[in-house]
């Protein structure tokens, strides 16, 4: 039995659909994302899973409890909110309190659960300030203490880190994960931006319009794309249109170059167009060997951003973008000079559905 | 010392201030404020301090502690806190379930642009309309008497008296308190009810621990306005019981109009009492504000 159950979820507000056809089993201590753009259910789902939005259908059981039906002070949850939430009439040491003291735990209880957890944030000298008193990331640190006093069962983390600039982002973010482990909760988080995602989870659930459209490591969903959704929010990838020439060998032909990919192509027939999922950091330039497929072009375009130089080459219809790094040694091709672009058949994705 | 010569000479001039034209634009607030606020409350200031004739003297202060003067003070700050507390009260559910009950979203609007007008409608066109409507012979007791068989009058109310007046007042004071508590409500993020609840608070503990704590200056402040603007309410008082009700507004009107009870230096002295209470009263009101405000950032 997982810890965390979630089957044929489903939400709708009158005639729109929220989130549907949501199945999910997550482990006990694992850390996974709900990653999308916003309005694709992300937040609705968690919302679900605390209680403060009731499904229209399906279930959520957590470690084998049905808590459909359950008010949200009844579930045994710790959440952060993207805005801290921090009750701006407690100070920081009341805050963290609040839940020790509302589940009425003795005094000699909460004083040093409260002193432990501003050790555990980095903030035991800020007990007696105010929220408005705190920075950003210290508000966010405060709520995360809070949510993890009581000692829940589950932790929800709904965008904590969006209000935060890009440096306490990076910092947070890996402060979040090693006290998930180190507390080894089962941890859910939302959030849009694909690289806290793929930083942070043990297993990402990428959605859209109110389905998963793909859930797998962070591993899985950036090298193995299964849709043109989950290819183009995670990452910068190319993709590449293709007529499927033989699905048993895995041959494609793209602007009338054969490639060859490492596996066969489920579900496809031959004459099918099908689009093709590649990364930049995957092509090459130059270097045909006989293990790679290589493709004749034309350099399109040449951008250089300092340490890298991103270069455009543009076959019949397609495009393929790839980065290089700069060197002084060997400048970078000119606009219009003829390239031929190398890269491994594991690198290729054929993405599910066909192309029209 | 060189050194020091060098770097001051290579600082850059300080450049002449200039004017700003906007400060045309506030002129007029200037002006008003000085010739009818500043400089009579200057005047009457002095003036309580002296006689008819100009010299200084306490007289007047004294007589402020005179029982018909005391009475006035107490009946005026009686009918300021019952019309302040009941206005707060009735304000406060009312905005708090337009902001938070859930209620159709055309109410809110609705409500606001009727607030907006109440609470500026006061003075004799609210007298008359309160005896027209109130009054022995007024609409609405004459409707419950014909039709309802309810004779308002036997049961003792009287529109000329202490609860007449505060019922009057509370026409202005609840949309009063509805306008300036509305903000306050918004405030009160749907994050921290849900913070609260994840934690294991039922709602009231959302109320007692995190709501009302917060909303708690702004409510006190509001209620501390209103009484001021009670206090220093004359048109409305005067025009609904005319000098049947002895309250400090109408005594001071008393004291400058020029019947029998003419002495405009008492006046004055009766206009710096209001004055220190309403400015007690908004002071407080002030920093209970900036205090919620604080909390609100």
């Amino acid at each position: 039995m997982k810890f965390l159950e979630i089957e044929n979820l489903r939400k709708v507000y009158g005639a729109q659909v929220g989130v549907q056809h949501f199945d999910i089993a997550v482990e006990r201590g694992e850390f996974i994302s709900f990653l999308g753009p916003s309005g694709c259910g992300k937040t609705t789902t968690l919302r679900m899973v605390a209680g403060f939005e009731q499904p229209s259908a399906g279930s959520i059981r957590i470690d084998g409890r049905d808590v459909v039906g359950l008010r949200p002070n009844q579930r045994n949850i710790g959440m952060v909110f993207q805005s801290y939430a921090l009750f701006p009439n407690m100070t920081v040491a009341q805050n963290v309190a609040f839940g020790l003291k509302i589940a009425k735990r003795p005094d000699a209880e909460i004083k040093p659960r409260v002193a432990e957890m501003l050790q555990m944030i980095k903030l035991p000298q800020l007990g007696d300030r105010f929220p408005y008193q705190l920075s950003g990331g210290q508000q966010q640190r405060v709520a995360l203490a809070r949510a993890l006093a009581g000692s829940p069962q589950l932790l929800l983390l709904d965008e904590p880190l969006s209000a935060l600039d890009a440096k306490i982002r990076a910092s947070l973010r890996s402060e979040i994960r090693d006290l998930q482990r180190k507390l080894g909760i089962t941890t859910i988080y939302v959030t849009h931006d694909q690289e806290e995602a793929l930083a942070m989870s043990d297993r990402i659930v990428v959605m859209s319009e109110g389905r998963i459209e793909q859930l797998g490591t962070p591993f899985e969903i950036y090298n193995r794309p299964r849709t043109r959704f989950v290819a183009s929010f995670v990452g910068t990838l190319n993709i590449l249109r293709g007529k499927v020439i033989d699905p048993a060998k895995g041959v494609v032909r793209v602007d009338e170059q054969d490639i060859r990919l490492d596996q066969q192509i489920p579900n496809a027939a031959p004459g099918e167009m099908r689009a093709i999922a590649l990364r930049p950091e995957a092509v090459t330039l130059g270097e045909t060997r006989p293990d790679r497929n290589a493709m004749k072009g034309t350099i399109e375009e040449v951008s250089f951003l300092g340490a890298i130089v991103r270069i455009k080459v543009r076959f019949k219809d397609n495009l393929i973008s790839l980065d290089t790094f700069n060197s002084s040694a060997s400048p970078p091709p000119r606009r219009g000079d003829s390239a031929t672009v190398t890269f491994a058949p594991a690198d290729l994705q054929v993405l599910e559905g066909v192309e029209g | 010392m060189a050194q020091m010569q060098l770097d001051a000479a290579a600082l850059p001039l300080a450049q002449p201030r200039r004017m700003s034209f906007a400060f045309l634009g506030v002129v007029p607030f200037f002006v008003f404020a000085v010739m009818f606020l500043l400089w009579p409350t200057a005047f009457l200031m002095v003036g309580s301090f002296q006689d008819a004739d100009g010299h200084f003297t306490l007289e007047n202060i004294y007589r402020l502690s005179e029982p018909t003067i005391l009475n006035a003070y107490k009946i005026s700050i009686e009918i300021s806190v019952a019309s302040a507390l009941l206005g707060a009260i009735f304000g406060f559910f009312l905005a708090a379930a337009v902001v938070l009950g859930g209620l159709p979203r055309w109410l809110r609007p609705t409500l606001m642009t009727f607030c907006g007008v109440a609470s500026n409608f006061a003075g004799l066109p609210l007298a008359f309309a309160f005896l027209a409507t109130l009054g022995r012979t007024g609409l609405v007791t004459l409707l419950l008497r014909d039709f309802v068989g309810f004779d308002l009058y036997a049961t003792g109310f009287n529109v000329l008296s202490f609860t007449g007046l505060t019922l009057t007042y509370l026409y202005f004071q609840i949309p009063l308190m509805v306008l300036i508590l509305t903000p306050a409500l918004d405030g009160l993020k749907r994050e921290w009810r849900e913070a609260a609840e994840v934690l294991g608070a039922t709602s009231w503990q959302y109320w007692r621990h995190v709501a009302i704590p917060v909303l708690w200056p702004s409510f006190l402040g509001t209620t501390l306005l209103l009484f001021a603007n009670s206090f220093g309410a004359v048109a409305t008082a005067y025009g609904l019981t005319g000098s049947s009700l002895n309250i400090v507004p109408i005594l001071l009107y008393a004291q400058s109009r020029g019947d029998v009870l003419h002495n405009p230096n008492l006046g004055y002295a009766l206009a710096l009492g209001m004055i220190v209470i309403t400015g007690l009263s908004n002071g407080a009101y002030i920093w209970l504000r900036a205090r919620g405000e604080r909390w609100l950032k």
